[in-house]
């Protein structure tokens, strides 16, 4: 291991860590130190560890061995508290709040400032939120109920969080994901006076020039495994991309080029109140169109409202020019709509079911006879579909919960390209899976809509929205920011977009 | 994904006493049965001018006591998205263990204590076995309901307490009080403020909302989830029990079936009383006042000539009210949240 300054002992340290969570290794051998006034950079493909490596230093997750160290001492984190008590303050991707507490509340749970006999001092805690809050130069009552704030304003909230305790570790996993540009500048500047005065901080973005912005250096994981560490200094955004991807862009996404047909799925004008506003857009037969934006634009309600799990209150949804009626799923299907959800464990897959069994999910009533299913067909249906997936199993009666990541989404995919859909929306197709099964359900989406599928493709990966569509539509605070061919899609334009940077009309 | 997209699981807001319009819904909420129950006393008292003589108030105050106590202990367990459905069993035990050793010539205070420490030695194993087993608490508490009546069942066989076993002290305790105040209602209204206060004022108390409102943050959060649940189980316990020995009291007589069924009634008041069983919102003083609802229309309905057996249909009525107002509310303030997200959202755009 390479590390440019070993004399100094590091405020937090990981050395061999090593965790798996039943068949998946989420991280092998991995080493990470973290310097007062420094601040270092995670990358990584999503999935390559660094959740769990930041829940590892949180004290969420014990590793299965190596060790966390606390200047330079191992120590044995039971649990957040440990984490927390040590100076070690994280902000998560997904602001975790409690909706019925208020934001003050919220900020200080567990250690709100008390007066004589242990009583909460109510008064002290507000005053000292609003003195947060201030200090971060944002207008939030630290009165109100976290229920209905926006996801920046939740986000807000986890930094004065963490401000409130002075930290003497900062971990942020993408914290500015959902701010603006303005809120981001605001951000950096409150990290930057941590740092000069001491704190270490472990940030994580998948905006690279952030990386070079913020860091000094630089930590690279991939497929859970350590690739490199190393000063900031005289990288370049290509060097690092090569670190986590470990190969060519190009082998990654293997975009066919295709002939395309009508109009498959057409979205007009669709509105759900307070979720998003006014969405038109169309898919044609044989294309792949991307909708990006930020965590929280409305991307994922949107499907959802296509699809019927929620209902819309204005607009209309046509697929192959028949009207869908809102919030009803099962006419959605007949009409040929297929949804791959974004949380596979919770919304696509019976865990506790069989491979088989949750591939006929869909096809209860094709492989049933007189109300009585028939076993014989099921398995045929389902080996079927498994096999032309090529998902990697021992037994189609084997538990799905027993599969990888990659092999469960191949599983939802088969549930549901068995139905012969028209149209297939696909929210987060790759998230948490590994780098090689990435690539064949990149090539398995290529070569569906070369056969003529047309594919809505919602992802926050984008090298994956560069790579694998043919026109990007991008959402911002639950309206279409921007509609963007692909020969003028850049990370640059996508981003700019997602974040109301731009406002090209859609 | 964006929070507003959710529906409100429960009328939203804490015990913080600030000036949202949300925390005026919940304050709503606990007026609004407020207002039921004055309403139905005064009508009452209309059609019956001898309803709230000072007997009268005594006997529903008496009559309240025990479910308001039990349901004090149900919320605080509630409120941490959990149940407990072995509190009628934890009463009828700690009733017949009081007065087994009450009968033997014991010291009347020590077999309240007696009763308080075996239903927080229930509320241990509950807790226990909710936190560390990872089972719903509907079923570990479903199962330990049983476990618990069935030791009864065995220990005391077909025997019974009477008054006349009880020393006169102790039976007097259970009538007697500040005029129409019995001491039993003294004790209770003390109970409650205790439970109100330490639930809106401490740590602790305001981990129990935390957790409800999102067990996955609280973790996160550094909340000692397990010891919190252990905390609010025992709580739970020690009011049934304490409760029991005031059953002992009250009426002077316990056999091995008392107490049963007795969860269905205090879960019962507790949702009346604006507790949310998702967990995170409420009060005790809500929990207090649907037990206080409850147990009145027992009294009314005689008062008013109605026949008594209509009193569990209204008791369900009452329930699906309770679960309607807290649904319809839930709603309107979602919507309301996600208008205000679409009108700040339309002001950016402009």
């Amino acid at each position: 291991m390479t590390d440019p300054v070993p004399e100094r002992t590091p405020v937090l340290a990981l050395e061999g860590v090593s965790k798996s969570f039943g068949a998946v290794r989420a991280l092998r051998d991995v080493s990470l130190r973290l310097y007062a006034g420094e601040a270092h950079a995670l990358a990584g493909e999503n999935g390559a560890g660094k959740s769990t490596l930041i829940k590892t230093l949180a004290g969420v997750h014990r590793p299965d061995t190596g060790s966390v160290l606390i200047d330079g001492e191992p120590v044995v984190l039971h649990g957040p508290a440990d984490a927390r008590d040590a100076g070690v303050a994280v902000i998560y991707q997904e602001p975790t709040l409690f909706p019925d507490l208020s934001v003050a509340e919220n900020i200080y749970v567990g250690r709100q400032p008390r007066r004589s006999l242990g009583r909460v001092d109510h008064r002290a805690m507000r005053e000292a939120a609003a003195a947060l809050f201030a200090r971060l130069g944002v207008d939030l009552d630290p009165e109100r109920p976290a229920r209905g704030l926006s996801i920046a304003d939740q986000q807000l909230v986890e930094i004065a969080k963490a401000l409130s305790f002075d930290a003497r570790v900062l971990i942020m996993d993408e914290p500015t994901a959902a701010l603006t540009g303005s809120e981001v500048a605001r951000l950096f500047g409150v990290v930057r006076a941590l740092r000069e005065s001491g704190a270490a901080v472990l940030f994580i973005s998948h905006r690279l020039e952030e990386v070079f912005a913020l860091c000094q250096r630089v930590t690279t994981l991939r497929d859970g495994a350590w690739i490199a560490t190393e000063p900031v200094e005289g990288l370049t955004e290509d060097d690092l991309v090569r670190r986590m991807v470990g190969r060519d862009l190009d082998e990654l996404y293997p975009k066919q080029k295709t002939e395309l047909g009508d109009v498959a799925l057409s979205v007009r004008r669709l509105t759900r109140e307070g979720v998003f506003t006014d969405v038109s857009f169309e898919v044609r037969h044989g294309e792949i169109v991307a909708l990006a934006g930020l965590v929280g634009a409305g991307r994922s309600e949107v499907a959802r409202a296509i699809f019927g799990v929620d209902r819309w209150d204005a607009g209309e949804v046509e697929v192959d020019g028949r009207r869908l009626k809102p919030g009803a799923p099962s006419l959605a299907m007949a009409a040929g709509l297929a949804l791959v959800p974004e949380d596979r464990r919770a919304q696509g897959l019976v865990m506790d079911m069989s491979i088989a069994r949750n591939i006929n999910l869909t096809g209860l009533r094709a492989t049933s006879r007189a109300g009585l299913m028939d076993r014989g067909a099921e398995r045929s249906r389902a080996v079927d579909w498994a096999v032309r997936l090529q998902v990697k199993y021992a037994r189609l009666a084997d538990v799905v919960g027993t599969l990888s990541g990659g092999n469960q989404q191949k599983v939802v995919l088969a549930k549901w390209l068995s139905t012969d859909p028209r149209v297939l929306v696909v929210d987060e197709p790759t998230r948490g899976i590994d780098v090689g099964t990435k690539a064949e359900v990149h090539r398995l989406l290529s070569r569906l809509a070369a056969d003529g599928l047309a594919v809505l493709m919602i992802s926050s990966d984008l090298p994956e929205v560069l790579g694998m569509a043919d026109r990007v539509l991008v959402m911002h605070e639950g309206r279409l920011a921007a509609e963007i061919a692909r020969a003028d899609a850049t990370e640059e334009s996508v981003m700019a977009a997602a974040t109301g940077r731009t406002r090209s009309a859609a | 994904m964006t929070m507003t997209a959710k529906p409100a699981a429960a009328p939203a807001g804490s015990a913080t006493g600030s000036g949202g319009f949300l925390d005026r819904v919940l304050k709503v909420r606990e007026l609004a049965i407020l207002v039921v129950l004055v309403l139905m006393l005064v009508a009452t008292q209309l059609d019956n001018s001898a309803f709230l003589s000072e007997q009268g108030v005594k006997d529903l105050l008496l009559n309240a006591t025990i479910l308001v106590l039990v349901g004090v202990g149900e919320a605080m367990v509630v409120i941490t998205r959990n149940v407990d459905l072995s509190v009628g069993s934890v009463l009828g035990v700690s009733a017949f263990a009081a007065g087994e050793f009450l009968r033997g010539g014991g010291n009347p205070v020590l077999g309240i204590v007696i009763a308080v420490a075996i239903g927080a030695g229930f509320g241990v194993v509950n807790g226990l076995l909710v936190s560390l087993g990872q089972v719903p608490a509907l079923v570990v508490t479903l199962g330990t309901l049983y476990i618990i009546r069935g030791l009864d069942s065995v220990w005391f066989g077909s025997r019974q307490i009477t008054a006349a076993d009880l020393p006169s002290g102790f039976v007097g305790f259970g009538h007697d009080g500040l005029g129409a105040v019995p001491w039993l209602a003294v004790l209770t209204v003390a109970v409650l403020v205790v439970a109100a206060y330490y639930l809106r004022g401490y740590r602790g108390g305001r981990d129990l909302y935390a957790l409800g409102s999102s067990p996955e943050a609280a973790r996160l959060a550094g909340v000692a989830v397990r010891k919190r649940l252990l905390t609010a189980y025992i709580a739970c316990g020690a009011l049934a029990g304490l409760a029991g020995a005031l059953y002992l009291a009250r009426f002077g007589n316990v056999d091995s079936g008392t107490g049963n069924g007795y969860e269905l009634t205090v879960v019962s008041a507790v949702v009346v009383g604006g507790v949310a069983f998702t967990g995170g919102s409420g009060s005790v003083y809500g929990a207090a006042l649907g037990a206080l609802l409850l147990t009145s229309i027992n009294s009314v309905l005689p008062a008013i000539g109605v026949s008594s057996v209509w009193v569990q249909a209204i008791d369900g009525v009452l329930l699906l009210l309770a679960i309607a107002v807290d649904r319809v509310v839930a709603l309107r303030v979602a919507a309301l949240l996600r208008e205000r997200a679409a009108q700040t959202r339309s002001a950016h755009h402009d």
